[in-house]
Order: C-alpha cells, then sequence, then structure tokens
C-alpha cells in the first residue's frame, strides 16, 4: 500500500527531477484521464479480451477449427458441446471464432504498420515543403481519394490474387490517403507556431522539425483517426473475405464465415449472427477505445 | 447611491469540478451594482471574467454557481427558468466581449445581425429595427452607417468591430452593461475613442457599467468605483478617485509594476505575493 | 561598431495584385549593446521587421547586415549562434509535448555547447527559474514561467543580440514587471544588443534608449528616450501615440 501511494506520489509530482520521471508521469496522467471515461475502458477490456483470446486460442478452443464432421453440421448452440453450435460442414463456430480473432487481430496490425505511416509521412512532408512537392503528393492523395474503398480494394485484389496479405495490402492503399489529409492539415497549422520559428532559429534543419517536433503532434491525431477507423478497416477486409476474396476457406475470417452462413440465414440464424457479433464488438470496441483516446491524446486539453 | 440596486449579489461563489478536486474560481465574493461604472480588476485567474459571467449565468458544467443572493434588479436570477436568463440575456443585461472577431457572426452582414439581435428581444417590424439600427452606429461615431450596414464582420477593422458590438448590445436598451476587457485587442489611440464612446453611452442611458480588466490604471481613469480581485476573493475596494490611497500591498503593487514613461525607474517594482492575501476574507463591495 | 545596419528595407507578401507591402524603404542602425525600440499600432510593420531580419520572411529587398555577417537568403548556422529571438505569445512559443530540459537540451545540442547538463542548470538560474523546472511540460508552467523558458532558449547558445517580438504583452502587469526588470539584468549580464517591439510606449521607454515610431510600413521618426520623455516629438502622428499612452497610463 505504502509503496504504491509512493509510486502514485512520484508519478503525480509537479516537480519531476528527471527526464524519466517526467515521461512516465506524462503517460500516466494520461491513464488517469483514459481511465476515468467508462466507455473507452470497455472498449479497452473487449480488446484486451480478444487479444488474449487470440493469443490462447488453442487452449481455449474446444474443437479443431478445421475439421469438418458433415454428421454434426449446423448443429443449434449449446448441443452436443458445440458452444456456439456449428456450421454447413459440422465445424465448430467457437472455435473457429476464436482463431478467427487471430486473422482479425493480423489484419488489424498490417494495415496499422502501413496506412498511418505512408499517411503521416506524405502528409507531413507535403505540409512542410509546400510549392510542387505539396501539389504532386496531394494531386497523388485525391486521385486515391476519388476511388470508393471497397472498389479500389477489389480491384487491388484482382489485380494480385485473393489472400489476406494482399487484402491488407489493397486496404492499406485505400486507407493511407485521409491520414495524409489530416497529417498535412496539422503540419500547415504547426508549421506557422512561434515554436516551430523558435528552433528554426537555433538552426535546425527540415527533417529534425518535421521528424521531432512536427510528428509526435500529428501522431496524436492519427492514433485517435485510426483506432476510430478500425472498425471500418475490419469490416472491409471481413466484406473482402465476404466477397471471397479477401480470406480463403477454409480459413476462419469473420467476413468469410458470414458469407458461409448466409445460405442458411433464415433456417440457422446462429451460422451468420455469431460472427457478426464478433465483428460489431470488436468494431465498437475500437471506436470507444478511439472516442477515450481523443480526450487523453489532445494536447489543448492539458491545462485543467 | 439607489434604493434597489440593479445587481445584488452576496456570497458568490464559482466552483468547477476537475480531476483533482473541486477548483474555486470565484470564493465568496459580494458587490452591488447601482446606476455607476463599476470597474473589477485583477490578474488573469483572479476570477474577474468568471465574475460576470457567472451574473449571467453563463457558466458551463463543469462549472457551479452558488450564493446567498444574486438579484436582478429585486429579481433572483439564481434560480430563474433559463428560458427567463435567455431574455434578460441581450435585453437587460449585455455583455461585450474581448476581441469582435469571435462575437460577431462571420457569414452575415452586420446589419443583418443587428436587426436579428433587436428582434429576438423585442417585438418591432424589420423597417422599425432597421432605423434603430442605423441610430445606434450613428451613436458609436460610425461615420457612414448605411455602408457599414451591409459590411460582413471581416471587412471592418478591430476598432469598428468592436463599436459595432457596442452598438449591437446596446440596442434593446440593457439597464446593465458588462464590458469584458472590451479594449484590450485594440490599438491604444483606438482604444480611447472606444471607451469615451461606451462612457457617453453609459451616461446618457443611466445604466450600470461593469468594466472588467487587468489594467488597474485605465479603470481608475474611467470608473466610479473600483474593486480588486485576487484569487477569487475581493481584496479591496475603493472610489475611482481615492486609489492612490489605496492601502493593500496587491493594489499598490500592481499601479507601481506598470512602466511609467515620465517617470522611468531603473528597476521596476515587484509583486511579492504574500500568501495570507489568498486566505484573507473576501472584502464586501455592497453599498 | 554597428551591431545592425539596415538599408532600404522593403518586405512584402504575396505577388502580383495581391501584394502587400509591409515594410517599406526603412533605414536605421542598432550600435552594440544599444537597445533599439520599435513601436507602432497593429499592422504598422513592426514586427515584421524582426521576423524579416529572423529569416522567418523570405520576401525583401535592401541591404541588412547582423553582427558583421551581410544577409541574403538563408541564414548560416553562425548568424544563428549571435541572434535569437524571443516571441510575443508565451503559450505558443514552446512546443506542447517538451519538457523544459528537452526544449534547452536540444537548443544546446544544436549549436553544439559542450557539457549540457550543467548548462542548463546554470541558464534556468539565469533566468530566474531555478532547477525545479526543468522536467516541467509548458502546461505545468504559467505564462511568465514560459516567457522565462523561452528567453533561457534564446540565450542556449549566448547570442549577442536579442529580437524581442512584444515579449510582454500577453502577460499581467506584475509578471510583465518582472520578465522587464530580467530582460534589464541579462542585457547588463551578457552585454546584449536587444531590438524590442511593442505597443506599448511605457515598456519600450523602460528598455529602450532609441525609439523607432512606424506606420503603414514606414518610419515616422527616430528618437531618443528621453526626447520621449519630454514628449518632443517632431511629427503629429508620433505625438498622438504619446498623448494616448500618455491618458492610458494615467
Amino acid at each position: 500500500m505504502s509503496t504504491s501511494q509512493g509510486l502514485r506520489d512520484w508519478l503525480l509530482s509537479e516537480e519531476p527531477t528527471s527526464r524519466r520521471q517526467a515521461r512516465f508521469a506524462a503517460w500516466y496522467k494520461g491513464w488517469l484521464t483514459l481511465r476515468s471515461n467508462t466507455l473507452a475502458m470497455l472498449g479497452l477490456f473487449v480488446l484486451a479480451f480478444l487479444v488474449l483470446a487470440a493469443i490462447f486460442a488453442p487452449l481455449l478452443a474446444s474443437h479443431d477449427p478445421f475439421a469438418q464432421e458433415l454428421g454434426q453440421r449446423l448443429l443449434a448452440p449449446g448441443e452436443d458441446g458445440h458452444l456456439f453450435g456449428t456450421d454447413s460442414l459440422g465445424r465448430d463456430i467457437y472455435s473457429r471464432l476464436l482463431y478467427g480473432a487471430r486473422i482479425s487481430i493480423y489484419i488489424v496490425l498490417l494495415v496499422v504498420m502501413v496506412a498511418p505511416v505512408v499517411g503521416l509521412i506524405v502528409g507531413t512532408v507535403a505540409g512542410y515543403a509546400g510549392g510542387w512537392v505539396d501539389v504532386l503528393l496531394m494531386r497523388v492523395t485525391d486521385i486515391f481519394l476519388a476511388f470508393p474503398r471497397l472498389i479500389l480494394a477489389l480491384a487491388f485484389v484482382a489485380a494480385l490474387g485473393a489472400g489476406i496479405e494482399n487484402a491488407v495490402l489493397a486496404i492499406s492503399l485505400t486507407a493511407w490517403p485521409p491520414y495524409a489529409r489530416i497529417a498535412r492539415a496539422e503540419t500547415l497549422t504547426i508549421r506557422n507556431t512561434d515554436f516551430i520559428h523558435g528552433i528554426k532559429l537555433q538552426g535546425a534543419g527540415p527533417v529534425r522539425i518535421v521528424t521531432r517536433h512536427i510528428w509526435p503532434l500529428c501522431i496524436s491525431s492519427l492514433v485517435i483517426r485510426v483506432t476510430l477507423d478500425m472498425a471500418g478497416i475490419i469490416l472491409t477486409a471481413a466484406g473482402l473475405g465476404f466477397l471471397g476474396l479477401g480470406a480463403q476457406p477454409p480459413s476462419p475470417e469473420w467476413g468469410a464465415m458470414i458469407s458461409e452462413g448466409r445460405k442458411y440465414i433464415l433456417d440457422y440464424w446462429w451460422v451468420a449472427t455469431i460472427p457478426g457479433i464478433a465483428i460489431f464488438a470488436i468494431s465498437l470496441a475500437f471506436n470507444l477505445l478511439g472516442d477515450g483516446l481523443r480526450d487523453v491524446l489532445d494536447p489543448k486539453e492539458d491545462n485543467a | 447611491m439607489t434604493d434597489a440596486p440593479l445587481l445584488d449579489v452576496e456570497n458568490l461563489w464559482v466552483r468547477f469540478r476537475t480531476r483533482s478536486g473541486v477548483f474555486d474560481a470565484v470564493r465568496g465574493i459580494s458587490f452591488t451594482l447601482g446606476k455607476e461604472r463599476l470597474g473589477i480588476v485583477g490578474e488573469s485567474g483572479s476570477g474577474k471574467s468568471m465574475t460576470g459571467r457567472a451574473v449571467l449565468r453563463l457558466i458551463r458544467p463543469p462549472g457551479m454557481i452558488e450564493a446567498d443572493r444574486l438579484d436582478m434588479h429585486g429579481e433572483d436570477i439564481l434560480t430563474a427558468p433559463e428560458k427567463r436568463m435567455r431574455k434578460l440575456r441581450g435585453g437587460r443585461v449585455s455583455m461585450i466581449m474581448q476581441d469582435p472577431k469571435f462575437s460577431l457572426n462571420p457569414v452575415m452582414t452586420v446589419g443583418q445581425q443587428m436587426v436579428e439581435a433587436l428582434r429576438a428581444h423585442e417585438r418591432v417590424s424589420r423597417s422599425e429595427a432597421r432605423a434603430r439600427a442605423l441610430a445606434m452606429l450613428d451613436e458609436v461615431a460610425i461615420r457612414d452607417p448605411e455602408r457599414v450596414f451591409t459590411l460582413y464582420p471581416h471587412e471592418v477593422s478591430g476598432g469598428m468591430g468592436q463599436r459595432i458590438m457596442i452598438a449591437m448590445m446596446l440596442l434593446p436598451n440593457p439597464e446593465i452593461l458588462i464590458a469584458d476587457e472590451p479594449t484590450s485587442a485594440l490599438d491604444v489611440s483606438v482604444q480611447l475613442q472606444v471607451l469615451d464612446i461606451i462612457d457617453k453611452l453609459v451616461r446618457d442611458r443611466g445604466m450600470g457599467l461593469m468594466f472588467i480588466s487587468h489594467d488597474l490604471n485605465l479603470v481608475a481613469k474611467f470608473c466610479d468605483r473600483i474593486v480588486i480581485m485576487y484569487a477569487g476573493r475581493i481584496v479591496e475596494t475603493c472610489k475611482a478617485d481615492e486609489l492612490r490611497n489605496a492601502q493593500h500591498p496587491y493594489t499598490l503593487g500592481l499601479l507601481n509594476s506598470v512602466p511609467d514613461l515620465e517617470h522611468p525607474r531603473e528597476k521596476l517594482e515587484v509583486l511579492k505575493r504574500d500568501p495570507a492575501w489568498r486566505e484573507a476574507p473576501s472584502v464586501s463591495a455592497r453599498q | 561598431m554597428n551591431a545592425i545596419e539596415i538599408h532600404d528595407l522593403n518586405v512584402w507578401f504575396g505577388s502580383g495584385p495581391d501584394r502587400a507591402n509591409a515594410v517599406r524603404d526603412v533605414s536605421f542602425d542598432v550600435a552594440d549593446g544599444e537597445s533599439f525600440g520599435l513601436v507602432g499600432e497593429s499592422g504598422s510593420g513592426k514586427s515584421t521587421i524582426l521576423r524579416t531580419i529572423a529569416g522567418l520572411v523570405p520576401t525583401w529587398s535592401g541591404q541588412m547586415t547582423v553582427a558583421g555577417e551581410q544577409l541574403g537568403r538563408r541564414r548560416s548556422k553562425a548568424f544563428y549562434s549571435k541572434v535569437q529571438m524571443v516571441f510575443q505569445d508565451p503559450y505558443a512559443s514552446l512546443h506542447p509535448r517538451q519538457t523544459v530540459d528537452r526544449v534547452l537540451s536540444e537548443a544546446m545540442h544544436l549549436h553544439n555547447v559542450p557539457d549540457i547538463d550543467t548548462r542548463i542548470v546554470s541558464l534556468l538560474d539565469d533566468v530566474g527559474l531555478g532547477s525545479g523546472f526543468r522536467f516541467r511540460y509548458p502546461h505545468q508552467l504559467s505564462g511568465g514561467q514560459r516567457q522565462r523558458v523561452a528567453i533561457a532558449r534564446a540565450l542556449a547558445c549566448d547570442p549577442s543580440i536579442l529580437l524581442l517580438d512584444e515579449p510582454t504583452s500577453a502577460l499581467d502587469v506584475s509578471v510583465q514587471a518582472e520578465i522587464l526588470n530580467l530582460l534589464v539584468d541579462l542585457r547588463r549580464e551578457h552585454k546584449l544588443t536587444y531590438i524590442m517591439v511593442s505597443h506599448d510606449l511605457g515598456v519600450v521607454g523602460h528598455l529602450c534608449e532609441r525609439i523607432g515610431v512606424m506606420k503603414d510600413g514606414r518610419f515616422v521618426e527616430v528618437l531618443a528616450v528621453e526626447e520621449m520623455r519630454r514628449l518632443e516629438a517632431k511629427s503629429p502622428y508620433t505625438r498622438h501615440l504619446l498623448e494616448s499612452s500618455i491618458n492610458s497610463i494615467h
């Protein structure tokens, strides 16, 4: 108790005595803000739950997600030890859902590693350089933005071949332009502030200014946007899976599962509904978390 | 001064709930406003602007207003319904903010805004509202009211914008005018002009003026009575012409820390803030 | 010797029909160790002159010699170790995500100052903050404290010329007095040359020996502070400005 109290005081000190303490204190205060937002914590909890479920899928699964047992097909939830029932090939939906979480998280991670990073680089460079660099980069961005997202992704997948990696690539290629727009807009306001002028007057070059001073401020709004977009990304991946252009059978990707269940939806509702609920849950969780992060990361709100 | 003051405030608190507890922006101040010019002076964070807003009940949650008494012309406004408050705001009490750029609607012409503002409070025909608005613009020394009437806010200068704001706020003939730093966004030479206009209008109409400012000298020159606020409390109150006899070290500090062109000093006096000022009970500025 | 020599400086924004001339044919010299003030109303071009000297405005013509260096389109790194600037708004001049320590150490790092750790502590002492403020973020500081940090950043590379752009206009009068005292002390200790822009004649009169009055991008007149105190202005505009501020002070 006394050590945790001491730690808390150390973290909340108004006079930090080292770089490390200052950094930890900033993180801790952010965490406190996030924690006071019940809905965001709910989102975080759901996501943590899904990540754990994905990691421990082999331990938690009651059946082999790929094992077909035609005698057991289309069992209702709860029947014969199948928690969520079975699908048209007699596979256990609960186990497939667990393994499907791995795919969803894999997709999310891949997209997060590509789209916002590309967007951040393109946007900040365009915004800071200005002139013809800006015009060129932003017109390219506009071209990508002009296409409907799913259609463009479809075209990419059609050209590159179906599969999760290609679906991710297609989603990333269609997802970065909004990030570039946001990053550019932020850069345009930041680059004319006095603190950027101040560091310029210390003789800092453009690379240093962009990477060390502009990026940290853009990243927060991008993180918020990414978490809010995550739902859309998962839905796009699921949509591609549903159309048969993403994950291929027998992979337990949630969108593909809905697609398969579609044929039976009137008589055997659970086959399509249960993966649907999973998609709904993860999308909502990301949205709630994104909303909470907005409160934490917005530097203008820091003065309270 | 008058029997029933325009504004009667007793033990006013403005509180904000924050993560680290309750923050008191205004801590139990009492004052009255008659048909006079009352200056409220303090540094940023002293609670002077919050006082002005609290009188109009313009404190948004998580802020809370508490008071033993908050009467406007004998009417209790602490418990008045929001609908009644909307009627009072802009009708019997008007407020002028610091920067006209943020108080004028950028997509409406000056004329439209003035007519709308008046018609929100009085049942008058469009043509009558227009005539009164033009007359009012003339009163705030705008030379060509007809032309200004058709301009958009971004087409007028800061000083002109503030005069338009004053005209707009005085249109419904309010009894009380709250001016929150009305001239600090303006150039010095324009400042005086705007102040003169406010002064003349307030005198002519027999209004009560609450003039909120950080500039003690300006307030001393311009107001009848001065209230000096520190950390949410009133530390001193006096007649403006007796300011030179002020006692409180904070007041003296504020007076002496201003660089004076005609009386240069090697070193400016710096306020030494005494923690006791914060704890001293609030002085009542009721009359 | 003159620290700053400006000849026929013209500064404009935009081009073609949108071109706005912010500064027109301005010439003045500032001697080594002198403190020169620029006053005028908003839009008179006083801040633009400072920003042009600092290299923040690329569109100018004329001749500028600062600390013996003839200025061109780009400023050298050596220039920035001799000339530094303090901005008007202390709330906008510090990066919201960087601690005081980070701000100062980066400035020193860029100027290859050795022994950064001890320098930061002495620098914070110089501006009256003390090392307790070293690891704070800007939102944990008041306006006056932020402005002290901004001054410390400007002094990090030991410059000889400081450009001050209304450094106290966003502060309360009592805090303004503290910052003005600090600037007076620093100038004496570090033998600095100041150019200070302000709309407040009292502030300029306190800190500067010579004052240039500007209107619509031009110099109306240059007068010594003693002349200003005796209200001996030649041009009617200066007299008008003086009367307005004397009036507003008393």
